[in-house]
């Protein structure tokens, strides 16, 4: 398990153990954690699982995909630490990751 | 809530999420708690999604947040004057608020042969996984309707392993939701990767050995030789309940942008509604998994006193092989219609316009003309034509 901390606009914290394998965006929306819609269930098709990647983790989250790239280009509020959560993958190395939330995903 | 499929759980999650502190009980049908059902005609059916990935929130959640699911009971009948629902097993169920979310069911074919074993619809897990057990290499799958579920089913299968044929009543596959320009690119990456097409084709029946199905008759006479049957002609929406309870129906239950009935203590989401579409002026019936997700957010945020979410831009996604197609708006009172990029190359968008207005763009492998003109959509913005045409300017600058 890796522990994620998601932290909503309004500083709101959740911290939860997610099983490896699944993404980010899985891992806030099973615990139904508010802040990621993720209205495609992971398909990288409606960039509504937009996050900020913790300075101290954006190396090891790997690179964005060009897919990823061109829908984070038109999202709303976009920083350089900007992730679409569902392209980000979930294993050991990520224990402790922490990633905030924009103020709305639409 | 009546219905407990992915629209029913995004709605429960929402009144949680938004503070709703009442009993929630959701009454499905299907002997499993909500989830996706997009991935089974796509990743799921290719095998690069388990289970766990469907699933919309682990079963612990609901106990955990005060949801009782009834799964495998049946909704019978809404009392409306007594506040109450009569189910297929156990007692009645008073309520103060009801979701109506039956959802929608595939449309089946009244032809010879029609029940023969093999014949199959895909809408359920249940469905999914009897299809996939029928796929294999060497296998030959039929798909009748040559639309978005056909063409992923068909793009599965051959990932599988198995022949694919589409037969499609039309000239063209997809010809009721898209143009030519799409109907012709899909058919040709199709067919470079084995699917053959029957177009124009009339089925007058499938034919059987020892009960099961071995071919489809077409119109010509001509017998498609085939080992399963993947009949994909459209849905009907599950109103029976709301009508007979006297709600305003037509084809689907009408709902207003707060996802409420006629009976303001009755709200419907997702395939069963016909709802309004603010940009386009108009009711419409989407079928899709971003409309019903809306919805549940409008009924949740009306019944936890909210106000309401902004109005979304509709739109959908399909993935067939490596293409991503993504589509945004709907092509409504279009009369101009604009190519940008190169079908050739596999990364291109139709942009459908009225006055210099984009009503809706399908964007295949291309996500910044999705996106870029999902904003315009919304917008109402009349854009420079020969720039939205030209993509050597990016989608970027034509929507600044």
């Amino acid at each position: 398990m890796a522990k994620i901390t998601y932290i909503e606009h309004d500083g709101t914290e959740h911290a939860i153990d997610v099983k490896p394998g699944l993404s980010v965006m899985e891992g806030a929306v099973k615990s139904n954690i508010p802040g990621i819609d993720a209205d495609c269930g992971g398909a990288c098709a409606c960039a509504t699982c937009h996050v900020y990647v913790d300075e101290a983790w954006r190396d090891k989250t790997g690179s964005m995909s060009a897919m990823e790239e061109s829908m984070l280009d038109f999202a709303e509020q976009v920083e350089p630490n900007s992730r679409l959560s569902c392209q980000i993958k979930v294993t050991d190395a990520l224990d402790g990751l922490i990633v905030r939330m924009p103020e709305s995903q639409h | 809530m009546v219905g407990a499929g992915h629209g029913a759980g995004m709605a429960a999650a929402n009144l949680r999420q938004y503070g709703f502190a009442g009993p929630i009980t959701l009454i499905g049908e299907e002997p499993i708690p909500p989830y996706q059902r997009p991935p089974l005609s796509k990743a799921w059916l290719k095998g690069e999604a388990d289970e766990d990935a469907l699933t919309l929130k682990p079963e612990s959640f609901y106990a955990e947040h005060g949801i009782d699911l009834r799964l495998g009971v049946r909704a019978e009948a809404i009392d409306r004057g007594a506040g109450r629902l009569r189910l297929s097993k156990g007692d009645d169920l008073a309520y103060d608020i009801l979701i109506l979310a039956t959802g929608a069911r595939p449309r089946r074919l009244d032809i010879e042969g029609a029940n023969l074993e093999g014949v199959r619809v895909l809408r359920s897990a249940a469905d999914a996984e009897a299809l996939k057990a029928e796929l294999g290499p060497g296998r030959r799958l039929a798909v009748i309707g040559g639309g978005y579920i056909g063409l992923e089913v068909a793009a599965s299968a051959r990932a599988l392993g198995a022949d694919a044929v589409v037969i499609e009543r039309e000239a063209r596959v997809l010809a009721r939701v898209a143009n030519q320009t799409l109907s012709d690119f899909f058919k040709s990456y199709h067919e470079a990767r084995g699917v053959t097409f029957e177009l124009g084709a009339e089925i007058t029946g499938f034919e059987g050995a020892n009960g099961r199905v071995a071919g489809v008759r077409l119109g010509d006479g001509r017998l498609i030789a085939c080992d399963v049957v993947l009949v994909g002609v459209g849905a009907i929406p599950n109103d029976e309940l709301a009508r007979e309870a006297g709600l305003d129906c037509t084809t689907g239950v009408i709902v207003d942008e707060a996802a409420r009935t006629s009976d303001a203590s009755i709200f419907a989401i997702g395939d069963v509604t016909l709802r309004p579409m603010p940009l386009y002026n108009r009711l419409f019936r989407p079928e899709s998994v971003p409309s019903a997700l809306e919805q549940a957010k409008q009924a949740a945020c009306a019944i936890a006193g909210r106000p309401g979410p902004p109005s979304e831009v509709p739109w959908n996604w399909s993935d067939q092989y490596d293409l991503k197609m993504q589509l945004a708006g709907l092509p409504f009172d279009v009369d101009e219609v604009l190519v940008r990029g190169d079908p050739a190359n596999a990364h291109f968008a139709v942009f459908h316009l009225n006055q210099g207005m984009i009503q809706a763009v399908e964007a295949v492998n291309a996500p910044a003309e999705f996106m870029g003109g999902r904003q315009l959509i919304g917008s109402r913005r009349v854009i420079a034509r020969e720039r939205l045409a030209d993509p050597s300017i990016s989608m970027k600058e034509v929507a600044a």
